[in-house]
């Protein structure tokens, strides 16, 4: 009997014990009225509605028995291997364990699907136990499902009385799952860390971590070729790279271009203009990071490269980290200009009217009292763009190069954690090579990083809020 | 402004008053008059430089791509009862019609055609597909075999590049040629909606890694829209202040800045290699993206949420509604608005997303449209980044269509955002 018929019959199950328990639920209320007082119209004594008494029946009806279905669903393939090793076919397999595992697989391979082809014929043999075992197994589980299903309806049936508290039963379940709904979010973050820490364990257990965090040679290839794994993952010149186009470049773009729009906005902008301007600049937040990436490669790159050769500069690639740091700045230019939108906003306005007052033109009040007394907002900013620009992968993937240079040139190619990660794990690769597992050490890096940025960022925001409130 | 000053007489003795007049002092104001000019003008061109990067991406875009959504076809004379192909007329009715012509010998046939017309080599003006064409004819209208007919079919993709002004020279010539004679025209290309990814630019459409992005985003909404709306319920409605609440609290706050390779990362080692789900499969795609954009949703919801008044918590509790009642039959459907415009604002960024998928070998060539959601499958980004490296020139303008594509989803889905925020929106 396949998973999702049994899995329906269920349900179905749980759908008629709802309607059952609420028309029964109904009946009880309506049989047993009661007199409040004088004159008041005759009033139920059930303590629930209907259709919580419903949903309770249901409830125990489904929840155990696709609970029981979940796991037997883990367990089954460990007891039909069992059964068909206990088999008369299966005496004449070979102690070997491995050998035994791949004669196993095969025989399940084949009773799945008949038109496979068998590469050992000992498998053959096993094919009609197995086919047997698991008839067996399957049908025991899916019984034992609906025993459990109507033991569950059998027992909620009983407790359908009119004072029974049904109600608080169904929303504590409700509760429960809104709990675990939002404990997902602890998982995903111990599984982030969990998986990094484990494979950067992995990683550092063949290369020695300060060798990583502080070598200077990176060429993870010479590695792969057997050449040994000293002096192959030195990550300093990915760290360069990374700070040089995304802390660096990136924001000496972002940086004047986001604040200005938003001094702009904020200041100076007709509410008509500016109620045009926000969005085309929120706009550039929204174009996809490939969009961007395909966009630097084509377009600037090529253009930065020329402009190098006229220039007259040595060492200039179509690769260069100025091509890739230019529109990653462009990118970020909307999230730095709202979180200087958001603090300027938030200076006093009598502040603001104090300087008018004295005189000031609006510039130098925006220049001598505004920006000053949002500058730790601006900081708290600028920061978290950093943390986005670091962690951002696919401009640097496509415009960025790969070559591992420590270089002050905004022509040259420099290369990027990110971009490493990415080549690192896509191709041809096992998994337990250092070479793959060095990216996990460099996604760890680039986690802490970005955690600490963002964590430094908000409590400079939140400190600078309380000092005005 | 004198006025003042001329009261205290002392005063005046001692400091003479500004002379507002004096030339020293008009030069001074003006030229902060002309620094306060040049500030906002300097304002006004950052946003100016940011909008014209924007518009110059934009137009750059649309210049490259809009080729893609045509093609370049030749006119080929195609003398069918002569030419080989061995097929009977009888067979091309009913279910065995794609069996007979998969085996009539088409695309020698065709190839035939475009040497007899154009001349030697002509076969390779030809798509490597034209053979494709001719059958779908012969499928709509086999009695078209009994004549002879002129058949417009695509040209290769040097010969679409030249009609475009952008080849080798070689087929810039022999475009030339062509055009002389009269033979060429322009179409719109329907096969770049509706096929799959191919080696041959002149043959390759979206819809492989549409429908494949179309599975990805479902999966992601139904993982994350429950499990985001019922935390961000949770949190805003219910949850006790503890250290449990508050490192839920961190956590989310937390994974909305973290960059999304990290969760490409996550998928890889948990989804791929320790519950060993399928590969490159939209299944594990939707899932790695629904973590990313579960924490969205929650931040989205638990605003939208907070918005609610509380006098309509109070009311339904003073009608004797439990706390469950009150949440979900009011302040639910009051904050859903805000919830679903915070949640297609967090699904048009998963699906202009792109490394994480990397990671979890969504980068593979896959030549048909994935038949469900653990078949391999690749995303419109994906796919925007593959073509993007390859050599042939043909690709550019495909990869610009496909991404003028991507931003037409994206502005639909923002449209639509905004449009349910300013319909719904209330004031209280």
């Amino acid at each position: 009997m396949s998973g999702v018929a049994i899995v329906t019959i269920i349900i179905g199950l749980g759908v008629i014990a709802w309607l059952s328990a609420r028309a029964k639920a109904a009946r009880l209320g309506a049989a047993s009225p009661r007199r409040s007082g004088d004159g008041a119209p005759p009033r139920s004594l059930l303590h629930s509605r209907p259709g919580y008494h419903g949903w309770y029946a249901a409830l125990w009806v489904a929840l155990p028995a696709l609970a029981f279905l979940s796991i037997w669903a883990n367990i089954m393939p460990g007891l039909v291997t069992e059964r068909v090793l206990e088999s008369p076919a299966a005496a004449s397999l070979p102690e070997d364990g491995f050998a035994r595992g791949a004669i196993l697989g095969e025989a399940r391979n084949l009773a799945k699907n008949p038109g496979a082809i068998a590469f050992d014929q000992r498998s053959q043999a096993l094919v009609e136990p197995y086919r047997e075992a698991h008839r067996f197994y399957s049908i025991g589980g899916a019984l034992a499902a609906v025993m459990l299903a109507l033991a569950g309806a059998a027992f909620a049936f009983t407790r359908i009385r009119p004072d029974f508290r049904a109600r608080t039963r169904v929303e504590r379940i409700v509760m429960m799952t809104l709990l675990c709904a939002s404990l997902i979010a602890i998982i995903t973050t111990v599984g982030i860390v969990a998986s990094l820490l484990w494979e950067s364990l992995r990683f550092f257990s063949m290369v020695n971590p300060l060798d990583f965090l502080f070598g200077t040679k990176w060429s993870p290839q010479s590695a792969a070729l057997g050449y040994g794994n000293d002096d192959a993952f030195g990550a300093i010149p990915l760290f360069w790279g990374t700070i040089f186009i995304g802390a660096i470049i990136a924001m000496a773009v972002a940086i004047p271009l986001g604040l200005m729009s938003a001094v702009y906005l904020t200041q100076y902008a007709k509410p008509a203009a500016r109620a045009w301007l926000k969005p085309i600049l929120e706009v550039l937040a929204g174009v996809p990071t490939v969009v961007y990436g395909y966009f630097a490669a084509l377009t600037i790159a090529p253009n930065m490269r020329d402009f190098a050769a006229w220039v007259g500069i040595s060492g200039a690639s179509s690769e260069s980290a100025l091509a890739a740091g230019l529109v990653m700045g462009v990118m970020i230019i909307p999230f730095v200009s709202s979180m200087a939108d958001d603090s300027i906003a938030s200076v006093p306005q009598s502040m603001r009217d104090g300087s008018l007052a004295m005189g000031a033109t609006t510039s130098e009040t925006i220049r001598q009292v505004l920006i000053p007394a949002a500058l730790p907002g601006v900081v708290g900013g600028v920061l978290l763009a950093v943390s986005r620009a670091i962690g951002e992968t696919m401009i640097v993937v496509m415009a960025a190069g790969l070559a591992a240079n420590m270089t002050l040139n905004p022509f040259a190619s420099v290369t990027t954690v990110t971009t490493q990660i990415v080549q690192l794990l896509t191709g041809d690769q096992e998994f337990d090579s250092a070479k793959t597992l060095a990216a996990f050490a460099l996604g760890l890096v680039l986690f802490i990083v970005t955690l600490l940025l963002n964590i430094v960022a908000l409590q400079v925001v939140k400190r600078y809020r309380e000092a005005y409130e | 402004m004198t006025a003042p000053m001329a009261e205290t007489d002392h005063d005046m003795k001692r400091r003479l008053p500004t002379d507002w007049k004096s030339n020293a002092m008009q030069k001074r104001i003006s030229a902060r008059y002309a620094s306060e000019r040049r500030f906002r003008l300097i304002g006004l061109a950052a946003i100016a430089m940011s909008a014209g990067f924007l518009a110059f991406l934009l137009i750059s875009m649309l210049s490259s791509g809009l080729g893609g959504f045509t093609r370049t076809e030749i006119a080929v004379k195609f003398d069918f009862p002569k030419a080989a192909i061995m097929v009977d007329p009888a067979m091309l009715h009913g279910v065995n019609a794609d069996q007979a012509l998969s085996n009539a010998n088409l695309p020698a046939a065709t190839a035939q055609a475009a040497i007899d017309t154009l001349g030697k080599g002509g076969d390779e003006l030809l798509s490597p597909s034209a053979w494709v064409e001719v059958r779908d004819i012969i499928k709509d209208d086999p009695a078209i075999l009994g004549r002879s007919e002129i058949l417009s079919l695509p040209a290769s993709a040097d010969i679409d590049l030249a009609a475009k002004g952008n080849a080798p020279a070689a087929a810039e010539q022999a475009y030339a040629r062509l055009d002389e004679a009269g033979l060429v025209s322009r179409s719109f290309n329907g096969g770049f909606l509706t096929s799959s990814d191919a080696t041959d630019p002149s043959q390759v459409g979206i819809w492989g890694a549409l429908k494949g992005s179309l599975l990805t985003m479902a999966v992601t909404l139904l993982l994350s829209f429950p499990i985001g709306v019922l935390a961000a319920l949770y949190l805003e409605e219910y949850a006790p202040r503890n250290r449990w609440t508050d490192m839920i609290e961190v956590s989310i706050n937390n994974l909305a800045a973290v960059p999304s390779i990290i969760f490409g990362l996550l998928g890889l080692a948990i989804f791929l290699n320790l519950l060993h789900l399928p590969r490159s499969a939209a299944l594990v795609g939707g899932m790695t993206l629904a973590l990313m954009t579960m924490p969205v949703i929650v931040i989205a919801g638990r605003n939208a949420i907070k918005a609610v008044p509380p006098s309509i918590r109070d009311a339904a509790l003073g009608i004797g509604a439990s706390p469950v009642q009150v949440v979900f039959h009011h302040v639910l459907p009051l904050a859903l608005p805000g919830i679903m415009t915070g949640t297609i604002i967090g699904m048009a960024r998963a699906l202009g997303e792109t490394a994480p998928l990397l990671m979890i070998g969504m980068r593979a060539f896959i030549a048909s449209p994935p038949d469900g959601i653990t078949a391999p499958a690749t995303v419109l980004p994906v796919q925007i980044f593959l073509w993007s490296d390859e050599v042939s020139k043909g690709f550019v303008e495909k990869t610009s269509a496909a991404i003028i594509v991507l931003l037409m989803f994206l502005l639909g889905m923002n449209s639509i955002a905004i449009y349910l925020r300013n319909k719904f929106e209330k004031r209280w």
